[in-house]
């Protein structure tokens, strides 16, 4: 057990390292000479971490060593990215940072029995369902860029997608966990095609309708395209069966296309990815700056505060909108270059396959499908965005995980992470007392 | 469940391969072509961020230097230029706002250091900058000061002066001109530019982007191709009548003046015109096309500025916008004394001069002379090298010394410098509607070229003046006297 942890606490050395040398290098080109607030910064940081670390000790002995030093690294990153482009925006960024990690605490704290959730799916999958419609709602709906994500109550504005994520992760684990098996045994072959029975697919369809609803209600493309990706990859995981996934890719694309071509926000977004040059300074002008930023890196970036962001001597003219959320990752193939974007994306692999560690060595259904829903809902948001400034997908207003500005995102995050351990010191600590295994998959409705 | 699990992280591996594809793409494969996107000013910008190099007269004076601005991302540096306007022609500007022209557009690589990936990781590695290399030209301070000046007194035009042997170019004049400090001045910008300005055009550079017809100054064309096709010898003669009739018009000479038979040095020298008629004709489109075209005509001069800022010289077809070639019709006879549709650079009728006087050699015509890296070493040197050979050296001894009467008793004499011969031939072309002249009576476009020492030439010139009632050996060639005296006196 205190093995996990001292790894952990090894492995958190060289994130405070990196970010004391990151913000040393951001202040020496911002400042001209290096001041000793970089290394405060970089104190507070390990300060904080080790907190954490104390906390996991005690309350999570057994869980994974390198899931926290791993994010910790990413929300390290962001700091110094955000520090660069803006310090006030930083600060804010470290209080969501601590925020964040005393919901984790608290996450971890309260939800000990996290089967708990499963008793509470609908309620759940209902609230999530709502906070994702919330901002549509009048005085409190916030719209960006034509969709649909934000809310503003008072002085607080935030992404209810960001925790509508861990809701619906919730809710499909759960649902999954006790359907699978008729899913399996009941479905039958339809012109080559194996289809799940009808009445047990009901959900399912609901969960697509809710993909397309998304889509055309909070006209998000990425959102809608993470939860509907997340949802296959559990409904294949959970039943095993390709053809759902095929099946569920084709309702995804002929719906998407339907919309496309019906809703003008979702059709510019398409139209920017594919033919940006058309409106170079209009609306291809963020995915086209995004581009030309990363254009500009090259093999090693710039380095640290080293990118133009705005144009020299006109402070208000940007060379790279919205930099510190969605096209942060431009600006860190900017000034990091092609190798210091592999890292990246390294870091978000290695967590994905720690996550995944998690769900196979997890003895439950729900340990599993959660663990797994957590994971795949979080690499692929990061998919999505670095996806959209890159060109691979269109452009969205999704954030990148643990680096990008906004609380919500930060917050929800770590409450993922807190889920996750939850998981792996459980697995861990039976694999570790010899918990028997029963047999090569789980027990079915392990947990009630 | 387990297998599905590994097999899905396979797929998420696939998708974040994608994303390291597509990002490397962006970043190194596809990275030269999005910085030259028009609508990515990032590169514009960061040159701004770098110290571009500095441009140099050939005796060491700066012409162009960066002045540092602000601090911190907001470094950036911009150009100065100390002499003002002497040089804005042919250095021209390079601000952020509005990009590079002439010579700064030509050698931005140079100046701003561009370099190879390998070479800035090699930078980044070792923690070096960016920094421009800066350029020395040929460019003689005073005689382009003498120019510009001479300029001033006698109207719109331009002066190039080129070494013969070696292609420097010494002297690249035009007036009006407009002061590179103050283009970057949105305003400055905008009345530059504005129709009031439209005959002024002070951004034009005469002595590369301005066409005239050449007049006179055509003849030793005319006269190149004769000797070097054989048609004549310096001996030959051809009667010359007061006028002729040529595809039904009178084509005569000055006064209708009756010269009976002479050769080539009295009709040079006193610029017959239609004793050079008769040799056009004589010669054939075809040769006379050939040797202008071995001149530089027809091309774009290859001198170190962008081809977008120099024309080529020729017959201009107005109506077809295009140069005429050897099998289009054209009225020889007038082509051969400088009229038709002949329209010339001044900087290709120095050319002209430079290969006479270079045994008959053209040299491509250059303005820098060597790149100097930062830390003062050498990294390139002009090495003159060879455009064309329009004549055999005994053809352009020949040439030289008709050209010599012109300026010892013929319409030249202006063009004479004490204790040094000067070989040249002047050019009036009359231009009657030139808009740009404002409808006066100053309808002359007035012409010298040539060069001096003629038995050791050390400089050539062409001189223009647009829009002026004098005559080339009036206006022309006193100018040239001046710029060739003040280029010798400099060694």
């Amino acid at each position: 057990m205190t093995r996990a942890r001292n790894r952990e606490l090894l492995a958190l050395i060289p994130v405070a390292l990196l970010l004391t040398a990151g913000f040393a290098a951001v202040f020496a080109q911002d400042h001209a000479k290096l001041g000793n607030l970089s290394l405060t910064y970089g104190a507070y940081f390990l300060a904080v971490c080790l907190a954490t670390h104390i906390f996991l000790r005690f309350r999570l002995p057994h869980a994974d060593p390198y899931l926290f030093p791993l994010m910790a690294l990413l929300t390290a990153f962001g700091l110094v990215m955000i520090y660069r482009i803006d310090e006030s925006l930083a600060r804010n960024q470290a209080n969501w940072f601590v925020f964040g990690l005393i919901l984790f605490a608290l996450t971890i704290y309260f939800l000990r029995d996290y089967e708990i959730l499963e008793r509470y799916r609908y309620i759940i999958a209902t609230a999530g369902i709502l906070l994702l419609l919330a901002p549509r709602l009048p005085g409190i709906g916030e719209e960006v860029n034509g969709a649909y994500l934000g809310v503003k109550l008072g002085p607080i504005s935030f992404q209810p997608g960001e925790i509508a994520k861990l809701a619906i992760v919730v809710f499909l684990a759960s649902y999954l966990r006790e359907n699978r098996e008729v899913l399996i045994v009941g479905a039958r072959r339809v012109l080559g095609v194996t289809l799940p029975p009808l009445k047990h697919f009901g959900p399912m369809l609901v969960v697509w309708g809710a993909a397309m609803f998304m889509l055309i209600y909070i006209r998000d493309l990425g959102t809608s395209l993470m939860f509907f990706t997340a949802f296959l990859a559990l409904l294949y995981v959970a039943t095993g069966r390709f053809s759902f996934v095929v099946v569920g890719t084709i309702m995804f694309l002929l719906g998407a296309w339907f919309i496309f071509t019906t809703v003008p926000h979702v059709h510019e977004r398409v139209e920017n990815w594919l033919h940006p040059y058309h409106d170079a300074l209009g609306n291809g002008f963020q995915v086209l700056q995004s581009t030309f930023a990363q254009a500009d890196g090259g093999l090693f970036g710039k380095g640290f505060g080293q990118a133009l962001l705005t144009v020299p001597g006109h402070p208000n003219l940007t060379m790279l909108p919205v930099a510190q959320t969605d096209t942060i990752y431009s600006l860190i193939v900017n000034e990091l270059g092609l190798f210091g974007a592999v890292g990246l994306i390294a870091t978000y692999l290695l967590i994905t396959a720690r996550g995944f560690k998690i769900a196979l060595l997890a003895n439950d259904g729900f340990s599993k499908l959660l663990a797994t829903g957590l994971t795949a809902v979080f690499a692929i948001q990061a998919f999505v965005i670095i996806g959209g400034v890159s060109r691979v997908i269109p452009l969205t207003g999704v954030t990148l995980p643990f680096v990008s500005y906004g609380g919500s995102s930060i917050v929800a995050n770590f409450v993922l992470l807190a889920l996750l351990l939850l998981i792996s010191d459980r697995a861990r600590r039976e694999a570790e007392e010899g918990v028997p295994r029963s047999g090569r998959d789980e027990a079915l409705g392990a947990a009630a | 469940m387990n297998r599905q699990i590994i097999k899905l992280f396979g797929f998420i591996v696939v998708l974040f391969a994608v994303l390291v594809g597509f990002t490397a793409w962006w970043s190194v494969f596809d990275a030269k072509n999005l910085k030259a996107q028009e609508t990515n000013r990032r590169p514009l910008f960061e040159q701004q961020q770098i110290p571009r190099g500095r441009i140099l007269a050939a005796d060491g004076t700066v012409i162009a230097k960066s002045v540092r601005k602000g601090r911190g991302s907001n470094l950036r540096y911009e150009r100065h230029y100390p002499l003002g306007p002497l040089f804005g022609h042919p250095i021209g500007y390079s601000f952020m706002e509005l990009g590079q022209s002439e010579f700064e557009k030509f050698h931005n690589a140079e100046l701003t250091g561009e370099e190879t990936e390998f070479g800035s990781i090699l930078n980044q590695l070792t923690g070096q900058k960016q920094e421009g290399e800066q350029i020395v030209t040929n460019l003689d301070v005073k005689a382009q000061e003498v120019a510009m000046h001479a300029l001033e007194g006698a109207g719109h035009g331009a002066v190039v002066a080129i070494e013969p042997s070696t292609g420097a170019v010494k002297v690249l004049a035009s007036n009006p001109p407009y002061n590179p400090n103050s283009v970057s001045n949105e305003k400055v910008w905008k009345r530059l530019n504005s129709k009031a300005e439209e005959a002024n055009a002070p951004l034009v550079n005469r002595a590369t982007f301005a066409r005239y017809p050449p007049g006179s100054t055509f003849k030793v064309v005319t006269a190149a191709a004769g000797l070097e096709s054989g048609v004549i010898t310096p001996e030959t003669t051809i009667n010359a009548p007061g006028s002729i009739i040529d595809e039904g018009h009178e084509l005569a000479n000055d006064y209708n003046q009756s010269w009976g038979n002479i050769s080539l040095d009295t009709a040079l020298t006193n610029s017959v015109n239609t004793w050079f008629a008769q040799l056009g004709q004589k010669v054939g489109q075809e040769k006379l096309f050939a040797m202008m075209e071995k001149f530089g005509f027809n091309a774009t001069p290859p001198i170190d500025l962008p081809e977008s800022e120099v024309l080529a010289s020729g017959l201009w077809d107005y109506e077809n916008e295009r140069m005429l070639t050897r099998h289009d019709p054209v009225d020889l006879a007038r082509v051969a004394i400088g009229q038709e549709r002949l329209l010339v650079t001044p900087l290709q009728d120095a050319m002209v001069a430079a290969a006479v006087a270079n045994h008959g050699k053209l040299m491509r015509p250059q303005i820098w002379k060597r790149v100097v890296n930062i830390d003062g070493s050498v990294t390139k040197r002009m090495k003159p090298s060879v455009y064309s050979e329009p004549l055999k050296p005994k053809t352009a001894a020949e040439l030289t010394t008709a050209m010599e009467g012109v300026v010892r008793e013929g319409t030249g004499t202006n063009a004479a410098i004490e204790g040094v011969p000067v070989a040249g031939k002047t050019g009036t072309a009359e231009t009657p509607g030139n808009e740009a002249c404002g409808g006066g009576s100053e309808q002359n476009q007035a012409w010298f070229i040539g060069f001096a020492p003629a038995n050791h030439p050390k400089v050539a010139l062409a001189v223009s003046i647009e829009c002026t009632e004098k005559f080339g050996g009036d206006v022309a060639a006193p100018i040239f006297r001046e710029v060739a005296e003040t280029i010798l006196a400099g060694g």
